[in-house]
């Protein structure tokens, strides 16, 4: 426990230290959202329906474009060797990387989702559902976006590669997300897809750190 | 139990080319190791086999006669690694560094990061940001790491790499306390050790190949 609050306390430090990137993926959401109503159409009717599809892709598009530094620096300069040498259960730091993560991009992006569901036009009373599976679902964006980091952080261009891996397994997350917000929009009940989510979520937080830090070993060997 | 590490029968092949093969060897309590060869020979692919980070192609490793792959937790908090990077955070301090280094090693605290600076000759750069400080004074705060875990293996890579003459000098006194006072260490250093007092054993690698 002392181990996992130590690592989350050091990424949060360096996040700190260099706000300038973090600003990065949190700017490319709030421009990519923002520019609908100018090319697409500034009636309220049309945005509306879009809505929450707009910015669950756009909260999809911010992770992946930030993920891959959750291990680069680490990897570089050597500090990640030192992680993996740790006798610390190593699915315990890895959670401790992918929480710092999560708390620097994920949830920033649900904090500015109501400034955007607003410029979108969505109703009200979806918003609170929007911000629910956002609180679901980036988590797992970054959990799973972290597997897919530890595997190709090893490869010189491992960019293309990391995206082809990891968005098939976003694609569901996507979808209930967004559908979830759809539903409430037409009065349906949401709680399928909220349970469906949270499983998810729960899936992930138990074998995602796992995974992590089997595919790390692999990597720096 | 004193503690000891034996090597057996390592082997380890690079692109179908045998690197290094039939590799034994066993260092105690209170004994070097210094690895030699040629650039290219494997030495740092030796030093990362052994302490777990590369599985080699084949051979076991055993501290104090268990299997390292198997148990990791007692090898771990007892081995401390400096490699080539020096597994410093550009952007923290040193003392931020090391304090992070020994939440991760789950071990006793032998000396507080600012006693191990002050050890390795960096009094006064407690706070200031590491990407600031010369290669070598980087290279202090990563051995720096080494005092302040109780562990009893230290494997070097090339410690010496940008540290000064006179630096070299403390290290080396360094070294050689740690094995009198019961320790182990294994090395790679190009530069000609003075460890006259203490039990240095020598492995040269690439001489068959």
């Amino acid at each position: 426990m002392k181990a996992f609050l130590a690592l989350l306390k050091r990424d949060l430090l360096l996040a700190y230290r260099n706000r300038g990137e973090l600003a990065n993926s949190m700017l490319f959401f709030i421009i990519v959202v923002s520019l609908f109503p100018l090319a697409v159409s500034p009636e309220s009717e049309k945005l509306s329906i879009m809505a929450a599809g707009v910015i669950w892709v756009a909260a999809l598009l911010a992770t992946l474009l930030s993920i891959e530094r959750i291990f680069r620096s680490d990897f570089d300069d050597g500090t990640l060797e030192q992680i993996l040498l740790s006798p610390q259960p190593m699915p315990i730091l890895m959670l401790a990387k992918v929480t710092a993560h999560w708390l620097v991009t994920g949830l920033p992006l649900i904090l500015v989702t109501p400034l955007l569901a607003m410029l979108m036009h969505l109703p009200m009373e979806a918003l609170g559902v929007l911000m629910l599976t956002l609180l679901l679902g980036t988590p797992v964006l970054s959990l799973v976006g972290a597997i897919g980091v530890a595997l190709t952080i090893g490869l010189r261009r491992g960019g293309m590669l990391l995206t082809l891996l990891v968005l098939p397994l976003y694609t569901p997350i996507l979808i209930f997300g967004a559908n979830a917000v759809q539903s409430t929009m037409i009065g349906l009940s949401v709680s399928g897809q909220l349970h469906l989510m949270a499983a998810i979520l729960v899936l992930a937080l138990t074998l995602a750190p796992l995974a992590i830090g089997a595919a790390l070993r692999i990597s720096v060997s | 139990m004193t503690a000891y590490l034996v090597a057996k029968d390592l082997e380890y092949l690079r692109n179908d080319r045998v690197l290094f093969g039939d590799l034994n060897f066993e260092i105690r309590a209170g004994e070097a190791l210094q690895i030699e060869g040629r650039n290219g020979s494997g030495k740092t692919t030796l030093l990362r086999i052994l302490c777990g980070l590369i599985n080699a192609d084949s051979g076991q490793i055993f501290w104090s006669g268990q299997d390292i792959q198997k148990q990791r937790y007692d090898y771990s908090i007892n081995m401390a690694y400096v490699g080539h990077h020096d597994g410093l955070k550009g952007d923290c301090t040193p003392i931020e560094n090391l304090n992070l280094s020994h939440a991760l090693s789950a071990a006793e605290r032998k000396l507080s990061a600012h006693e191990a600076l002050e050890q390795v000759g960096l009094k006064g750069f407690d706070h200031q940001i590491c990407r600031t400080l010369s290669a070598g004074q980087r290279r202090r705060v990563a051995l720096a790491r080494l005092l302040i875990s109780p562990s009893k293996l230290w494997i070097l890579d090339e410690p010496f790499t940008a540290i000064d003459k006179s630096g070299i000098g403390e290290l080396e006194n360094m070294i050689s306390d740690h094995v009198k006072t019961g320790g182990m260490v294994i090395l790679t250093s190009h530069h000609d050790m003075n460890l006259t007092e203490i039990d240095t054993e020598r492995l040269v690698l690439g001489q068959n190949s």
